[in-house]
């Protein structure tokens, strides 16, 4: 398959768009197996991007290359070039810590650490800012507000995060990410463990943060990645498959492939 | 035929039953024995001399607070050398380690250490702190109990940072938490109550060990409370007063034997209830 190769870059769309994070022939491997073949796309400033697929397509291994998750493991390695305003974050030597905190991560399952609410939030902070007590309750009010929670909880933040309901400790994943200010936020399936409700609100939170923040987002559920994204990048079998705008993934879809997977035929 | 075999069946499973329940019986009734035996000889002597006189010579009057402060001050100064290795080999193991061979060697010295007879942990640390300095020490006998607790708290704190799920790791370094926070601030936290199980697990083992205090603290009739010199214990006093011909020393020996079972007793239940409220949240 060649075809695929013209077929990775939006000519139309990138017109007029700030390029935030641009991936170059990006492969991985998991010790022996590879994940990702040959992948490149780019994240646009201020814009979310989805990323869809059948499981296994490699969806959530490229969102963990964003902020070098992998580098957790032995045994995983990114080959390629991964370049965030121009840097490349594969780079050896890169201080992985400094490049999280540009790029955030909101998990599949919520992931409260077993603090107080506003210790949740306030733990990040600490690690980047000593902040006078005022000023970093003013931040986690900001925090909690831009992530829609602040209502339900300031009367209580001083109960544990586990105590939160399970949409409710989503949120406040997400405002623990927001309240670092990084410039990309990198979204793996943030909603599949939550109910209909709580998940319209995580996709109406996506929509405003797409504001100020660039946005990645794995999801398996197309009606989502319809609704919350610009641009769609569909994957299958470790390849970038077709990456477009949404509306043209959804409506014009240009790979044999992409047509079967949108219009439900596979996986 | 089908019949057959399944009624077969059916007998084989009702005879091992049986069989299981027995064994628990047994287990649960020895248990039970022992404890009334305790409670039978020891509760008479039970007094309030016994926690406010030191032992005695025979025919005078004494207790046992020489014993039960040397118990509580050899497994205090035991804990502080035996948690902060036992913890941090721990922690090595699990979140270091893995599968490294470093890993599997200290693992496996650790299971050695684990099940190792305390006589010999007794005979290793008289040659390496008694017979040097020329007399025998508190000190010695609280290293002693280190090398008995240690094995326990290093077993306890990797099997508890295991049950921390990895994605709670992967958030915290999400967020850009160097790995020691990430392990100090997210993984202990989320584990608290089973380490403080393993200590406690720990503290009980230490407290209740005769064996390598008898070549180490050796024993003391007077309160001593230097920790360079000879020191009493309970264990110690009990198994030095059973076999006294003087019945008010044997009579203090039960007591001794029911205070010690007693709070082992009670602290392994703490660690009980702690570790399943652990395993809860």
């Amino acid at each position: 398959m060649s075809g695929h190769v013209q077929a990775q870059a939006p000519v139309r769309a990138a017109i007029g768009e700030a390029e935030k994070v641009v991936v170059r022939n990006l492969n991985f491997y998991y010790g022996q197996a590879q994940a990702l073949k040959n992948v490149s796309l780019t994240l646009y400033e201020g814009r979310v991007t989805a990323f869809i697929g059948p499981s296994g397509c490699g969806k959530s291994t490229l969102l963990r290359v964003m902020n070098r998750m992998y580098d957790l493991y032995p045994g995983q390695r990114a080959e390629g070039e991964v370049m965030l305003d121009g840097e490349n974050i594969l780079a050896s030597g890169l201080d992985l810590n400094l490049l999280r905190s540009r790029v955030g991560m909101v998990f599949q399952r919520p992931t409260p650490f077993p603090m107080t609410i506003y210790d949740n939030i306030a733990f990040g902070v600490r690690l980047y800012e000593k902040l006078p007590r005022a000023e970093m309750d003013a931040r986690v009010e900001q925090a909690l507000s831009r992530a829609a929670l602040w209502n339900e909880v300031k009367d209580k933040l001083n109960a544990s995060g586990l105590s939160l309901s399970g949409g409710q400790q989503q949120r406040l994943c997400i405002a623990r990410t927001v309240a670092l200010s990084p410039e990309v936020i990198l979204f793996d399936e943030p909603a599949s463990a939550l109910d209909p409700i709580s998940t319209a609100k995580i996709e109406e939170l996506i929509d405003e943060l797409s504001e100020d923040y660039t946005i990645a987002i794995v999801t398996h559920n197309m009606q989502q990645a319809a609704r919350v994204s610009q641009y769609t990048a569909f994957m299958y079998l470790g390849e970038l498959v077709e990456f477009d705008e949404t509306n043209a993934v959804f409506t014009a879809p240009r790979d044999k492939r992409t047509q079967d997977y949108v219009t439900g035929r596979f996986g | 035929m089908r019949a057959a075999s399944y009624s077969r069946r059916k007998a084989r499973n009702s005879i091992w039953t049986i069989l299981a329940y027995a064994a628990t019986a047994l287990g649960l009734a020895l248990l039970s024995i022992i404890l009334a035996t305790l409670l039978w000889n020891g509760l008479g002597g039970l007094s309030l001399d016994v926690f406010t006189k030191n032992t005695a010579p025979p025919g005078v009057v004494g207790g046992l607070l020489n014993s039960i402060a040397g118990s509580v001050i050899m497994t205090g100064i035991g804990l502080a050398l035996g948690a902060p290795i036992g913890i941090l080999a721990g922690t090595y193991l699990a979140e270091y380690g893995a599968n490294s061979r470093l890993a599997s060697a200290v693992r496996f010295i650790n299971d050695i250490l684990l099940s190792a007879p305390s006589i010999v942990v007794g005979l290793f640390v008289y040659q390496l702190l008694v017979a040097p300095v020329g007399h025998f020490s508190a000190l010695a006998g609280a290293v002693a109990l280190a090398i008995l607790g240690a094995p326990i708290m290093v077993r306890t704190t990797e099997d508890m940072l295991n049950l921390v799920p990895n994605t709670l790791r992967e958030a915290a370094s999400a967020l850009g938490m160097p790995r020691s926070l990430v392990i100090r601030n997210v993984a202990y936290r989320a584990v608290m109550s089973g380490l403080v199980t393993g200590v406690l697990l720990a503290i009980a083992r230490m407290t209740g060990e005769t064996a390598p205090l008898i070549f180490t603290a050796l024993g003391n009739s007077l309160f001593a409370a230097d920790p360079r010199g000879p020191m009493s214990a309970l264990p110690l006093i009990s198994y030095e007063f059973a076999r006294s011909p003087y019945a008010e020393q044997q009579k203090l020996a039960w007591t001794g034997a029911l205070i010690l079972t007693f709070a082992v007793l009670a602290l392994s239940i703490l660690a009980r209830v702690l570790s399943a409220s652990a395993r809860r949240s």
